[in-house]
């Protein structure tokens, strides 16, 4: 009910209207993965699906900000069901970052289970809105390790306007919410050519219908 | 306005001009939504099915907005500035959505939806008609200007400020001078000025869907090909005309006699016409073909009320000027 709730809210604040490329049938398993420019984006992609589909639709999030404080533990745990991951610091050595990321990789297939579906932002932290940066290769991994998942690039327009990194505050922006077609990885793919496919996936979706 | 046979109406919310100018909207919109019922039954070609798909949405959504404004109307001045701020602040959202603002300005926006945008509508329902009238165009702008360039961003400065100005001066300036028209002390016209605003409203609505019409039934020769394609001068003559004739005809519900009233209604009907095209050279030079999708048919807030925001800051100071009698002083 917080959560019906909360997705009202967040589609009033974002004015966000979605757009679907090609509607979502049936209830397989998906990632939804979005470029990233605010703290609203999970919100407004979650609150975007249909309520059926965002019964079982968790966010993967960076523990260093969803465990902070009651009220964003509240939310994480008992309304998203958010996967919680460590983020390394980008100073930490690359031995250490990449334990990390196979333990939240691995973690993130656990949670998803056979049931979930997951939101991520595979650029692994916000931008300006101007680009949008490389994608993280958690994105590769996740979908090897979980090759009859759906994977559905979202873009999210205006986003970066309406809450920008570094404002606390709303302008009340009207943004948009736009689901492209689902995509896989292809059989022998290099890692670096689907990364650069799935980015494009999103480039594509804003050049269109940005 | 006195009626000829007796019937005590003391008991409705509604004045009785008021309640006649309503109940003459509405069957209008009735008889208008008949119509469309029947041509949507009988009309088989493509193309006319789309025209008439279009027409049918706009009349449900026409009903929609007479309702909405009957309903504020009738709760008086609180229900009116209410929804005309709620107006306000959708087409500054619209506005702003579509104008190239950067970063820099995010503070500035900030205060202009959440501070100067309510401040001028609580201005308007405390009856301060002294700062209600400088209040953005003083405070606002040097304010705006200021909160940006405390933002560091130089980058098309100028362009990014005047923009911010503008869509508080459009959206929310001048649209608010419709509810304005609650706080004029007319004589003789005490505790009905809603009439005013009504008569404003119903002038300017009606003088754009005349114009439309007109315009689908002959218009040949275009006004303005470049701004708005759809605007001819066939349309415009037939509507403005035939919109300022319903004015004049409306005198009774308002402080004017019939001329005066028809060349008020004239005057409003012009200024719609300014607007409109002002807003479609705005859209031209986004590259949209309208403000937003929120109301069916129509397109956004902002396609709806274009013709309002001239319309409604220059009817009201001519109305102040010419039959308010607050603070004349004579020269």
């Amino acid at each position: 009910m917080i959560g019906a709730l909360l997705a009202k809210v967040a589609r009033m604040i974002s004015g966000a209207r979605p757009v679907w490329i090609k509607p979502i049938e049936g209830d397989a398993q998906r990632i939804f993965f979005a470029n990233h420019t605010s703290h609203l984006d999970f919100m407004v992609v979650w609150s975007a699906l249909p309520a059926s589909v965002r019964a079982k639709t968790r966010p993967v999030a960076g523990r260093d900000y969803w465990a902070k404080g009651p009220v964003r533990r509240f939310l994480s745990a008992k309304v998203f069901k958010g996967i919680l991951v460590e983020r390394t610091p980008a100073s930490s050595p690359s031995e250490e970052k990449r334990v990390a990321a196979r333990v939240s990789i691995e973690r993130i297939v656990e949670e998803m289970g056979t049931e979930y579906s997951i939101i991520v932002f595979p650029e692994g932290t916000r931008g300006s809105g101007d680009e949008i940066s490389p994608f993280k290769s958690g994105l590769y991994y996740l979908c090897k390790l979980k090759p009859d998942v759906q994977l559905i690039p979202v873009y999210l327009d205006n986003m970066n306007r309406i809450l920008p990194k570094g404002e606390a505050l709303p302008v009340p922006v009207l943004g948009r919410v736009v689901f492209g077609e689902p995509m896989e990885v292809r059989r022998n793919e290099p890692k670096e050519h689907f990364l650069a496919r799935a980015r494009s996936a999103l480039e594509q979706l804003r050049e269109e219908h940005g | 306005m006195t009626l000829p046979f007796e019937v005590d109406l003391s008991w409705l919310p509604f004045d009785v001009s008021l309640l006649l100018l309503l109940g003459g909207v509405l069957v209008v919109l009735a008889i208008g939504s008949i119509v469309g019922l029947i041509l949507s039954l009988h009309v088989k070609r493509e193309a006319g099915r789309a025209t008439i798909a279009n027409l049918n949405a706009r009349l449900r959504a026409w009903w929609v907005m007479v309702i909405v404004f009957g309903i504020a109307v009738a709760t008086g001045g609180i229900g009116s500035l209410v929804l005309f701020g709620f107006i306000s602040f959708l087409a500054l959202r619209e506005f702003v959505t579509l104008a190239p603002t950067r970063p820099g300005d995010h503070q500035a926006l900030f205060w202009s939806f959440f501070v100067l945008l309510p401040l001028q509508y609580y201005l308007i329902g405390i009856g301060w008609y002294g700062l209600f009238a400088i209040m953005i165009p003083v405070y606002g702008f040097i304010f705006i200007a200021v909160r940006s360039v405390l933002a560091g961003d130089i980058d098309h400065f100028m362009a990014r400020t005047s923009t911010v100005n503008w869509g508080l001066m459009v959206c929310v300036y001048c649209v608010s001078h419709a509810p304005a028209l609650l706080m004029l002390e007319i004589p003789g016209f005490k505790g009905q000025n809603a009439q005013l605003l009504f008569f404003l409203v119903l002038v300017v609505q009606l003088s754009d869907v005349l114009q439309y019409v007109w315009g689908k039934l002959l218009g040949r020769h275009k006004v303005a090909p470049l701004v708005s394609p759809n605007k001819t001068w066939e349309g415009l003559i037939g509507g403005v005309l035939s919109a300022t004739a319903i004015g004049a005809g409306v005198w009774w519900a308002t402080p004017f006699t019939p001329l005066q009233a028809a060349g008020m209604a004239f005057l409003i009907c012009v200024m719609g016409f300014s607007g409109g095209l002002v807003m479609a050279a705005i859209k031209r030079d986004r590259g949209v073909k309208d403000f937003g999708t929120m109301i069916e048919g129509h397109g956004g807030i902002l396609d709806r009320i274009d013709s309002l925001c001239f319309a409604a800051p220059i009817f009201f100071h001519v109305t102040r000027f010419f039959f308010d009698v607050s603070d004349q002083v004579v020269p």
